[in-house]
């Protein structure tokens, strides 16, 4: 079998009495795209570093290249945090020298949409650019993880293909990739899919994996803010898709009679679940309306 | 009163922020911008809040006192609690005792912030913080309510409860005026404004900005002209904007992000050939 790249066996973390992660068991390979998801504050990012051996676990051990995350292990790691790393009072080109000499690797070329940028302060460029900026700086060392959090927050849509391209290609040639991201589009680019909800592993998988056994029903009606106010009202958890409306884990027959009582006349269609419906659901579960 | 910019554009030095923008907010409605880092979006928002000035065109919205404007960044006060953020706010627009009281608590309800009215704002995770900025700006249910990227970076289940209060605030009478870098939230829109480099590459609803969308996009594994490719989860779609793909082409439906950059591509490609 192969030794995986990135390994958790029943990590917790606990500050002071509150369980950021609990008990949880996961593992990267080479050449796979893990996707990781859960709300702000489900542990996706305490768990990240432990992984990277950033924090200190409470119970567990962690593995990354096969050994305790140390320093030599990580020179092998390529990591941008949400927060980027860079260093905004230095140019771009010495943001990527100082991350290339830190691993004793060499600067990378400059991509042209980069080359314009070259002497500005990062700290003076736009999101989008200094996100560009960071992903260099990480794969300067061709490291054989790349651990990413939140790569594509504020990113456009052609911006955020082109970096998907960047790990695709990564990926191909053997680097193992843990993403976390909130763009459920994004969760399906992945070759699998983790599941955080309160510090807890709840599902993986594929997206169907995810989904697991909650449902949806779409509500097709001409007077959307009517419908909506009077299923909110009845406290069902309802969300807004264009004009329709789509409901979670709920009957359908309670739907059509809470829509007639409100004098609502609309269609209703079983479609799939998304993961954001699951996602919801488990939110609800925790604090029930 | 009508609420719209007409013909705006801004510069900031030999940058052209906002070049040619018209866009109108119609009560009872939610508008989302959408576009990149750097696009205009929040140019074209603190434009209708007055903070920036109009080179050219002209707006019309209503005064300080009718709108309810979040900015980007935390928009709220990271050493105050919750209650006491939404008391000062409050307190600005004149809304005290048992007003003030009711309405805090409706919102908090509907943010699903009631349990943190006490934490301190800067205790929050970044999707609760966001919600409390939101509230913040709607307290006094202003007239034309202006969210500057309420939902960037915010997990879905807290995009949901920020949609939710969104809508609600549009179905009951507000002008709402958002950005987003979210497509599938813009598609929820009454009304979609793609920014491209300070332009509107397209506006409309969203089923009129598919009517309007024009030549083809084809589903690949070997794109044909790679410059006019993109990559959508496991293959890559291809545009050919005078819908002339090769024979054989699978042709798909395009949904707004297909168009979102399809649109890109050529407004990138017009640019390096005028320049």
């Amino acid at each position: 079998m192969t030794e995986a790249l990135l390994r958790a066996d029943g990590v917790t973390r606990r500050f002071g009495d509150f369980t950021a992660v609990d008990a949880v068991s996961m593992q990267l390979q080479r050449g796979e795209v893990v996707g990781l998801l859960g709300a702000n504050g489900a542990g996706k990012t305490t768990l990240i570093r432990m992984l990277l051996g950033l924090l200190a676990t409470t119970a567990g051990t962690v593995a990354l290249l096969g050994g305790p995350p140390d320093r030599e292990r990580r020179r092998r790691l390529g990591y941008v945090p949400q927060s980027l790393g860079l260093y905004r009072d230095l140019t771009v080109r010495e943001n990527l020298s100082f991350g290339a000499q830190a691993y004793g690797a060499r600067p990378p070329l400059l991509p042209p949409e980069l080359a314009r940028y070259a002497d500005v302060l990062v700290g003076d460029l736009s999101l989008g650019v200094q996100r560009q900026a960071a992903f260099l700086v990480a794969l300067a060392h061709t490291p054989e993880v790349l651990v990413l959090d939140e790569p594509t927050s504020g990113v456009d849509a052609l911006a955020r293909a082109s970096l998907w391209d960047t790990i695709r290609e990564e990926a191909d040639r053997g680097v193992g990739v843990l993403v976390t991201t909130h763009y459920m589009e994004e969760a399906q680019e992945c070759d699998r899919l983790l599941l955080l909800a309160d510090g807890r592993l709840v599902a993986e998988g594929s997206e169907a994996d995810i989904v697991g056994p909650t449902t949806a029903v779409a509500v097709h009606t001409d007077d959307w803010a009517s419908a909506f106010a009077a299923l909110n009202r009845a406290g069902v958890p309802v969300i807004l898709a264009g004009r329709a409306i789509r409901v979670a884990d709920t009957d359908s027959d309670e739907l059509r009679s809470t829509l007639a009582a409100a004098g609502i006349d609309a269609r209703l269609e079983p479609v799939r679940a998304t993961i954001e419906e699951r996602m919801l659901m488990l939110a609800r579960g925790r604090a029930p309306a | 009163m009508t609420i719209a910019l007409q013909s705006a554009t801004v510069r900031f030095g030999a940058v052209v922020a906002l070049d040619d923008v018209t866009i109108e907010v119609p009560p009872g409605s939610v508008v989302a911008v959408v576009g990149g880092d750097g696009a205009g979006k929040s140019t074209l928002l603190r434009a209708f809040v007055r903070e920036v000035t109009l080179d050219r065109g002209s707006v019309q919205a209503p005064d300080k006192r009718q709108f309810g404007y979040l900015p980007a960044g935390p928009g709220c006060w990271a050493a105050l609690s919750v209650r006491q953020n939404l008391d000062f706010v409050g307190g600005i627009y004149g809304l005290t005792g048992a007003a003030l009281a009711a309405r805090r608590a409706e919102l908090l309800d509907r943010a699903g912030l009631s349990d943190a009215a006490d934490r301190l704002a800067g205790q929050l995770s970044g999707g609760m913080r966001r919600k409390l900025a939101a509230c913040m700006a709607m307290i006094h249910r202003p007239a034309l309510l202006i969210l500057d990227e309420p939902s960037t970076g915010v997990d879905p289940v807290s995009r949901i409860d920020l949609w939710r209060m969104v809508s609600e605030a549009a179905a009951a009478g507000a002008a709402v005026l958002m950005s987003t870098t979210y497509l599938d939230e813009a598609e929820r829109a009454a009304h979609l404004a793609v920014l491209d480099a300070g332009r509107v590459l397209v506006q409309g609803s969203y089923d009129e900005v598919r009517a309007g969308f024009v030549g083809a996009v084809t589903r690949t594994e070997r794109p044909v002209r790679a410059e006019w490719a993109w990559r959508r989860g496991r293959e890559r779609h291809e545009y050919w904007p005078d819908a002339d793909p090769p024979a054989g082409s699978t042709i798909l439906e395009p949904d707004l992000e297909d168009i979102v950059i399809a649109l890109s591509l050529v407004r990138r490609a017009g640019t390096v050939v005028s320049s």
